[in-house]
């Protein structure tokens, strides 16, 4: 380690595979680890591991993502105002059942959208009022267009994608960065048993990668495989009259 | 289903996989055969199973570690190379360690790995207080040296039960630095030679050119290491002892075309590369990355040998026989013009436990491309290996015929029926088992 003292992380949604790597990640770099997910405890073997590799402080913190009204108190619970702050909060669900039932979609549009913004509206403020800060949200490509096959949760993302850029837009001259990251397919329990195509699916640990990649250099939008920016400028570039046909 | 090989890419098996990332999701895994997998570094097929392949690559952390005594507890799917990372730095290496830092410690329990120290310090056996087994009803057993579980897991290739965590002790290291002699030997008598006189050392292994022949028969490169101390590195080194070069790797992008590895540019690279080393014999400073794993650099080298895959020969001979049946191996190798470049000799420490690959003598291990040829050839060794009182690698394995194991390895049979009677067969079952009746 450096010597130079590294400023905490926060993680939130600690339990995904996406969130695992990013918080080991990290912590070979000598931050600080704050993990928080709901029922945290059953993360005391990632801090375990966290510490273990790396010799870091790591905390646990509880967090009910959907429970807008506590997340004010849930930051200002956290041990230090995080520096970098990460949100792998995401529930891809089912298509066909979140298209048939408003609850199920309901559940996927809070899951995906309000809950993350309204923790990162809680950390942009905090970190505004200091002056310092980097925000991730990863986001998807599903939220770059809608379509049939997934349009619940892509839209839940293109809400959270719109949401951060204006993020960035407002803090830009705040010192405080936000970044979005698109992974595209990635290998993790979200997507086991789906067939992927290999050159399009990256591994939790790339999009670790990526993430502190674009937090250092502070990137705005990062796609984690390049291919995937062509494809969704495609998919993006196809008129509407006949997207509509279509089964992308 | 996934389209599924071991490293040497033969044979191909479509199985089903899943991830594990606790123990309860290798609980619910149960109820049906199935083999677990680390990192896919057994080069046949021990990790394949079509109804249930488990991946327990998601199972991957570190629980403990004793920074006074270097003694880590972690899960099966921790790689060699994540300890490295995690370790060296603080001046721990692992007490034993194979030819490649990516397997899983459960891998490496699985197969009872060994490395080039292995004539003195034993295989992974030997670092291990205690590995957590889990059995066909779920039930976990924590089982130590000296039991039977543990010397039945421990190169039992996974068909004891799924290897959950272990703790190991690892070796403290002054510096990330070997100090490495190379002694070239002109024939395979001078080798062993060489080899026998320097049992003293660390680290021992020789690359023999398996296509040379006559008098040149057996001719070698003898590698002896041992970790450097402070005072061995220069000066400006000296300030940060584990500060080794990173290396730059690199991925074999596609397939290379057969043709390229035949006898005469292999007899060609073999020579050059024997030429070339006799030239540089003598102690030279090497990184541990570049000296314990020199193939890690090149990603997926397992490429080289173009789509249809290589599979690997490695037997080991007693002492007894063992001048005589190397001889008599690298005379059917060499006379057959198939070899590989990589061919590797070295000398064996005792036999531990009750189906570990290792005994004293020395074990050979060469690669050769998936051709009818060479596994014809393979079964010519098969004979000779047997005929000279030698056992098979089940790790390398993956084409070895039942009756060569069963003529070859007595403890086969052992371990067989110890599985019946533990409920175990039809359980926990691989290709592998299933090919050889374990």
């Amino acid at each position: 380690m450096s010597g130079t003292e590294k400023g905490a992380v926060l993680i939130l949604g600690a339990a995904s595979d996406i969130a695992r790597a990013t918080a080991r990640a990290y912590a070979a770099q000598g931050h600080p680890i704050q993990l928080a997910a709901r029922n945290v405890d059953r993360l005391s073997a990632d801090k375990a591991d966290l510490e273990t590799r790396s010799g870091v402080t790591v905390t646990l913190h509880e967090l009910d993502a959907l429970d807008t009204a506590s997340h004010k108190g849930f930051v200002d619970g956290l041990p230090d105002l995080p520096q970098i702050a990460v949100s792998a909060i995401g529930v891809l669900g089912d298509q066909g059942d979140n298209a048939s039932d408003p609850d199920k979609a309901t559940a996927i549009f809070r899951a995906n959208f309000e809950g993350p913004a309204s923790l990162f509206l809680v950390l942009a403020n905090a970190m505004e009022a200091r002056g310092s800060g980097t925000l991730i949200g990863i986001s998807s490509v599903a939220g770059d267009r809608g379509r049939a096959s997934n349009y619940i949760y892509g839209s839940a993302k293109a809400g959270f994608t719109a949401y951060l850029s204006g993020l960035r837009n407002r803090l830009a001259k705040k010192g405080v960065h936000v970044v979005t990251v698109l992974p595209g397919f990635v290998a993790t329990a979200m997507t086991e048993g789906m067939d992927l195509n290999p050159r399009l699916t990256a591994q939790p640990e790339e999009v670790a990668q990526a993430i502190l990649n674009a937090g250092e250099k502070r990137r705005d939008v990062v796609y984690v495989r390049g291919i995937w920016r062509l494809i969704m400028a495609v998919i993006r570039s196809i008129p509407e009259g006949i997207f509509k046909k279509t089964s992308i | 289903m996934t389209r599924l090989s071991g490293w040497g890419r033969f044979p191909v098996a479509a199985c089903k996989t899943r991830r594990a990332r606790s123990e309860a999701d290798v609980a619910a895994a149960l109820d049906t055969p199935l083999i677990a997998r680390g990192n896919g570094r057994a080069y046949g097929d021990a990790a394949l199973n079509p109804d249930l392949t488990l991946d327990m690559r998601g199972t991957d952390r570190m629980i403990s570690f004793d920074a006074g005594t270097g003694v880590l507890v972690a899960e099966a799917g921790v790689l060699l190379a994540d300890v490295i990372a995690a370790f060296l730095p603080r001046g721990w290496f692992p007490m034993v360690t194979p030819g490649t830092k990516f397997v899983t410690l459960g891998g490496a329990i699985a197969a009872d790995v060994h490395g080039k120290n292995h004539h003195r310090d034993g295989s992974f056996r030997r670092c291990l207080d205690w590995i957590e087994v889990m059995g066909p009803e779920g039930e976990v057993t924590r089982t130590r040296p000296g039991d039977d579980l543990f010397d039945w897991t421990c190169g039992g290739m996974g068909l004891t039960g799924v290897i959950l965590r272990a703790q190991l002790r690892l070796a403290p290291v002054a510096t990330g630095w070997i100090e490495q002699e190379v002694r070239a030997a002109p024939n395979l008598d001078a080798a062993m030679d060489e080899m026998e006189m320097t049992l003293d050392r660390p680290y021992s292994v020789a690359w023999v050119d398996c296509l040379a022949s006559g008098r040149d028969l057996g001719r070698s490169l003898i590698m002896l290491g041992r970790h450097a101390d402070l005072s061995d590195l220069p000066a400006g080194k000296r300030a940060a002892p584990f500060a080794t070069p990173d290396k730059t790797t690199r991925r074999l992008p596609f397939d290379l075309p057969p043709a390229l590895l035949n006898s005469a540019t292999l007899g060609t690279l073999n020579a050059a590369y024997y030429a070339r080393g006799r030239r540089k014999t003598g102690k030279h400073l090497v990184d541990w990355d570049s000296y314990f794993y020199p193939l890690d650099t090149i990603l997926d080298w397992n490429r080289g040998y173009g789509k249809r895959g290589f599979v690997q020969f490695q037997c080991v001979l007693p002492m007894e026989t063992a001048r005589e049946g190397m001889r008599a191996l690298l005379k059917r190798i060499s006379a057959s013009g198939q070899g590989s470049f990589l061919s590797v000799l070295k000398r064996m420490g005792p036999a531990e436990g009750r189906f570990s690959f290792p005994m004293e003598g020395y074990t050979l291990a060469l690669d050769f491309p998936a051709t009818e040829r060479a596994l014809d050839l393979m079964k010519r060794l098969d004979d000779i290996m047997t005929a000279f009182g030698g056992r098979q690698y089940l790790a390398k394995d993956a084409r070895m015929e039942k009756r060569v194991l069963d003529a070859s390895d007595p403890r086969a049979k052992a371990f067989a029926e110890m599985r019946a009677q533990q409920g175990l067969t039809g359980r926990f079952t691989s290709l592998q088992s299933e090919r050889l009746g374990l």
